[in-house]
């Protein structure tokens, strides 16, 4: 039985950890985009970002003023049990992210659309969100909390199968310019695609194939990771930098996740996870053990599975 | 790579002169003494459209509008834990900008992303105003070592912490970088108009999507196919 208690300390801790440290996947591939930046004023944009990484991690506080909207994906092994049952796991979780807001602090994003009504604790009407996933054999969660930035740089369209990899390019390339301009998407960001499924679980594809995948990772369909590879330097070189500025540093990574979609369609999806790619993870077993790490691992072959059995 | 043609970095007040602000160039970095304090969307309506008096002596006090919410929290013993520190879109605010120079007196708005030149050739150059972007846009944590402290803190009760008008005491509070200057020019403007110069060999092999969208028409009587 894992103790509902460690679940919720150790929701805490990830809410801290997500807010103030840059994940290493991240912090590798922007010190690599400094090295490669030529603009001045990029150039410039990328090492104070830099500094601000050390700055948050050396004085204990959040990377970015804006700290995003926290989520949880919990993924759950096949013989994982939660004392108390999933209705304690979800109590948990949104005390861990009330508790974290205001011990942090974490700036208290979430309000009610119409009424602008803000609790000061990022908890609401389905606030934080929490999503699942589950693994065959085991007797562990994992516990991922993220927390993207809210407002720029993700874009649906339906496109079809006659608009080809020329459609898909541009839709890419509009998201990317569009949003890039000014730097509202906070580039160089992780680029998650989604395509296929239907509209809503195509966004859902793009959200965590942006924000559960490792800088460097490749999709395992060869022909995807080619694409992916192929995405990352398109998006290089556009000519815009960070803040929009003159330069060639937009993506980090391209990471792109499909699913099965209607015969007639070809759904797409594109997101921006941004400078501060704020992502925790930690696996809490049944005997009490935690196990921090910044890999979600989240897209499994069990995950990506395309037959009737497993 | 070598990489000359660093931009030039300036300490400037946050009450700042005439003179001070017509030597900024676009492009030139900025840090900032003084005060500083946060007013957004909540804090324009209700001081231009309920008519609510300001909370605080401005300019007097301070000539250096942020458009931020900052990470922080007040304690029930009424102190603050600031952590860090990030401005918020700016675009969305044109409405109030012009009425809110008026009111206000202030010479520096500090923001994410800038405004477009029109706000600043209509608004910003005849109050005398330039703009300021903060970098990155997550410098948050820099930011935070540059507040000395949370001075004061209005209409917590009224528009909640997010909203509300944060008075912060600063020093080498940055970085930012000059994005428009007293004649209403747009560094964002110039970086767009260079990068828009290529685009088009960009897109090559791409081709636009079979099924149209409205906006891609202006023309509402359109077929989207």
């Amino acid at each position: 039985m894992i103790s509902i208690e460690v679940v919720e300390e150790t929701a805490q801790l990830l809410m801290k950890k997500a807010a103030i440290e840059i994940p290493d996947d991240y912090h590798a591939g922007l010190k690599k985009a400094a090295l490669e930046e030529d603009g001045d004023l990029s150039s410039f944009v990328l090492e104070a970002m830099l500094e601000n990484y050390a700055a948050a991690k050396e004085d204990g506080r959040a990377m970015c003023g804006d700290t995003g909207c926290p989520r949880w994906y919990v993924k759950m092994a096949n013989e994982a049990q939660i004392d108390g049952g999933p209705i304690a796991l979800e109590a948990a979780l949104r005390r861990a992210t009330a508790n974290a807001t205001h011990s942090v602090p974490l700036r208290p994003n979430r309000v009610h659309p119409l009424w602008r009504t803000d609790h000061n604790n990022n908890v609401g009407i389905g606030a934080p969100e929490i999503e699942y996933g589950f693994e065959p054999d085991g007797n562990w969660i994992d516990l991922v909390t993220v927390h993207k930035g809210g407002l720029f740089g993700t874009d649906y369209r339906m496109l079809f199968p006659s608009d080809g990899i020329e459609g898909i390019k541009r839709f890419y390339l509009d998201s990317l310019v569009a949003f890039g301009k000014r730097g509202l998407a906070c580039q160089p960001a992780i680029i998650g695609i989604g395509l296929g499924g239907s509209k809503d679980s195509c966004m859902v594809l793009g959200k965590r194939a942006a924000c559960l995948r490792m800088v460097g990772d490749r999709n395992p369909d060869p022909k995807i990771a080619a694409l992916e590879d192929e995405f990352k330097e398109l998006g290089n070189s556009i000519g815009m930098g960070a803040m929009g500025f003159v330069g060639k540093s937009m993506v980090i990574d391209c990471n792109i996740e499909v699913g099965y979609c209607h015969t007639g369609g070809m759904q797409m999806s594109v997101h921006a996870f941004c400078l501060s790619s704020r992502r925790a993870v930690a696996r809490i077993y049944d005997d009490g053990r935690v196990e921090f790490r910044t890999d979600p691992a989240w897209f499994t072959d069990y995950q990506r599975r395309e037959t009737v059995e497993w | 790579m070598v990489k000359d043609n660093k931009p030039r970095k300036i300490r400037l007040s946050a009450n700042p002169t005439a003179e001070a602000l017509a030597d900024l160039h676009i492009g030139d970095i900025v840090y900032l003494d003084g005060t500083v304090y946060t007013a957004r969307e909540g804090v324009y309506k209700r001081v231009l459209e309920d008519g609510i008096a300001m909370p605080m002596d401005l300019p007097a006090r301070s000539a250096a509008n942020f458009h931020c919410s900052p990470a922080a929290t007040q304690h029930d013993d009424g102190s603050f834990d600031l952590g860090a520190v990030t401005a918020t879109a700016s675009f969305r605010f044109s409405k109030w900008i012009g009425p809110w120079l008026a009111a206000s007196g202030a010479k520096l708005i500090i923001g994410k992303g800038g405004m477009r030149s029109n706000d600043y050739r209509e608004h910003f150059v005849p109050h005398g105003a330039i703009y300021l972007t903060t970098v990155g846009y997550g410098t948050g944590a820099l930011l935070g070592r540059g507040v000395k402290q949370v001075s004061n803190l209005h209409w917590k009760k009224e528009l909640g912490l997010a909203q509300a008008m944060w008075v912060l005491d600063v020093e080498n509070f940055g970085p930012f970088i000059v994005e428009s200057d007293l004649e209403g020019n747009s560094l964002f403007e110039r970086e767009n108009a260079r990068i828009s110069a290529s685009l088009d060999k960009v897109y090559e092999g791409t081709r636009p999507a079979i099924l149209k969208r409205f906006g891609e028409t202006d023309d509402r009587s359109d077929e989207m196919i």
